[in-house]
């Protein structure tokens, strides 16, 4: 059923680089890919890594292996940074072929992706893929986030980590959820400390957060450590602003953004930054199961559509399973976990292992899961975004950067007659920009059920199609002449008007 | 609007040219990061309204990183490593062009675009 290398797959001699099998795919070098690559390794899965990044580690670990050549960087970035430096170890002695700067622009259901890297396209058959594609952080469209200096938390910690760079000036961190704190943490710790933290989760989360706080204290490691990092914060005296509503970024003359406004406690507050680092937690990077097909429900918990999946993180679509973040938000310890009980399911679907065995050896990875699961569900009720930090309400805030398309827009386009995003986007052209809707999407689905009064599933999202990434067509080209021209029909399919 | 920490470079110093300037950059670290600590913010202007513009994922989702470097407009900045003698530019978006794919603004060259499916033209690989 399944080819393994060698069989069946290779192009013609001559061609043997344009074409490749292996075992295994996986997409993404995070928690879950790189776990999930070393445990298909040791079930002898010939196993190819891709990402697009230029080194493993996906963002929690982004930059691993270099910064552990700086000891006081490193020691600096905390001990659950320095944990991804084992998981990229066991990968690089896993024998994987590992692939960076490698963008997946198609991924079809009979299991042929097509990767670019260097300027070039090839293809990819897999006997079973995994989508390890980790997480985004959720847009932040308040008035004025559009303006240069206005940056997620995210984007902050990745030039930490990368390239050992801090804020110059006086950063405000402001949004919700446990990454303000580490990045806060970090920022204290690496001598730049930001001027204030302003929190925008809605005081009554603590209601709703109360009934789940049990089961997270039997994992109290995870607890402890925010608390840790709470003591960070106060002991650096950055005094921490609980309740702010009606966010907005002001700009200078210059054009940057010079301060974050807020409402807090009926009065309006401003303070004055040079850097506004905005963060509301992050949600599923789907891009590419959602081009494949993979089905996916809402979660009103979470707040962002998931892909449904099997025991074995298998998604609906036959031998591509989906783990990580990527799946649904639960962490890097637990996508760590997912990876490896993915990695033993494509094994037995490839008759590696039987069920018995797979079964066995997933026993310690789930019950690792189950234990790394048990405080999501009080800090998806803590942390869970404020309506006003997801919905934009005022008329002439940016939805889609790309194609400046603001919230007016999408109104007149719901008012046309618009019911879902892809009809909003043959209105107002959101989501055709070069970010492919992924800035946007959310935003235009949470705002056109709010406008319609109807819930998220019902809006459904963008329909995304192939080139998931900007490609230039000579690319596309120069792989139809390289492949001896047997796959000029797929590639037809490709070009504008032929799809 | 970045600094960066003493000992935490990338990697080796090397010559670079940031918004006609010539800087010493860790060899490694990304054109964005580059760009953003040698001060050139707005790394780019919209195609649309001409707005100002810089990075604000730093992880190759949002486009908002796009620049000129080496000549070749439509560069995904936080994904291109910096090497000696790259030249980074800021992307003036309504004078330059942009035609990234899946949008209006014409420009020569050809790309497909994704969630459109309706591509028009990019002139150069934004990956690089
Ligand atoms: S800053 Fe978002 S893609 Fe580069």
């Amino acid at each position: 059923m399944v080819s393994g290398p060698g069989e069946g797959h290779y192009a013609k001699p001559g061609l043997a680089t344009e074409e490749e099998s292996f075992d295994f795919v996986v997409v993404g070098s995070g928690p879950a890919g790189m776990a999930a690559a070393s445990e298909a390794m040791r079930r002898g899965l010939s196993t190819l890594l891709l990402d697009e990044q230029p080194a493993a580690g996906g963002q929690i670990y982004r930059g691993i292996e270099a910064a552990a050549d700086k000891p006081a960087h490193f020691a600096r970035l905390g001990a659950d940074y320095q944990h991804g430096r084992a998981l990229a170890t066991r990968l690089r002695d896993s024998g994987a072929v590992l692939r960076y700067g490698a963008f997946v622009w198609e991924i079809t259901k009979d299991r042929r992706l097509t990767v670019s890297r260097e300027g070039r396209s090839t293809l990819v058959h897999a006997g079973q893929i995994l989508l390890a594609t980790g997480a985004l952080e959720r847009p932040v469209p308040i008035p004025g986030w559009t303006l240069p200096g206005v940056m997620t938390a995210g984007a902050a910690q990745i030039l930490l980590k990368t390239a050992g760079q801090v804020p110059a000036g006086r950063a405000v961190l402001a949004g919700s959820g446990p990454l303000l704190y580490l990045l806060a943490a970090q920022l204290i710790e690496a001598g730049a400390p930001p001027v204030i933290l302003v929190e925008t989760q809605p005081a009554d989360n603590w209601m709703r957060a109360l009934p789940h706080l049990p089961r997270a204290l039997r994992n109290p490691a995870l607890l402890k450590k925010g608390l840790g990092l709470l003591k960070t914060i106060r002991g650096a005296g950055v005094s921490r602003f609980a309740g702010a509503t009606d966010l907005e970024a002001l700009a200078g003359e210059d054009g940057r953004v010079r301060a974050l406004s807020f409402m807090r406690r009926g009065r309006r507050v401003e303070v004055e930054c040079d850097l506004l680092l905005l963060h509301e937690g992050v949600i599923p990077n789907m891009n590419l199961a959602l081009a494949l097909g993979c089905a996916s429900r809402w979660s009103d918990t979470r707040l962002a559509f998931e892909p449904e999946t099997d025991e074995w993180f298998q998604s609906s679509v036959e031998g591509v399973a989906i783990a990580g973040d990527g799946a649904g938000i639960e962490g890097a310890q637990a996508a760590e976990q997912q990876g490896r009980i993915a990695a033993l399911g494509a094994a037995m679907r490839l008759g590696r292992i039987t069920r018995a065995e797979a079964e066995a050896e997933a026993v310690p990875p789930r019950e690792a899961l189950a234990g790394w699961r048990g405080a999501r569900p009080f800090l998806e009720a803590l942390y869970r975004p404020a309506d006003g930090q997801r919905i934009p309400s005022r008329a002439d805030v940016i939805v889609c950067r790309c194609e400046e398309v603001t919230v007016a827009d999408i109104r007149d386009a719901v008012a046309t007659g618009a019911l879902g995003p892809n009809q909003a986007k043959a209105f107002t052209r959101c989501g055709m920009g070069p970010c492919q809707g992924r800035m946007c999407g959310p935003t235009v689905t949470a705002l056109i059920g709010q406008i319609r009064g109807v819930p998220p599933e019902e809006v459904g999202y963008y329909r995304l199609r192939p080139p998931l990434k900007p490609i230039p067509l000579a690319e596309i080209a120069a792989m139809a002449v390289a492949s001896g021209g047997e796959r000029q029909d797929a590639i037809r399919d490709r070009l504008p008007g032929g799809g | 609007m970045f600094r960066r920490l003493p000992d935490a470079a990338a990697g080796p110093l090397v010559p670079v040219t940031i918004d006609g300037q010539g800087v010493m950059v860790p060899e490694g670290e990304s054109a964005a990061a580059a760009a953003l600590a040698a001060g050139m913010v707005p790394t780019r202007t919209t195609p649309v309204s001409g707005a100002p513009r810089a990075p604000w994922c730093m992880m190759g989702v949002c486009f908002e990183c796009l620049m000129e470097i080496d000549g070749e407009p439509n560069m995904q900045g936080c994904m291109v490593p910096v090497r000696a003698g790259m030249v980074i530019r800021r992307q003036e978006g309504a004078r330059r062009l942009p035609a990234m794919p899946g949008t209006s603004h014409e420009a020569a060259g050809a790309s497909l675009g994704a969630a459109s499916g309706a591509p028009a033209a990019a002139p150069a690989n934004p990956q690089g």
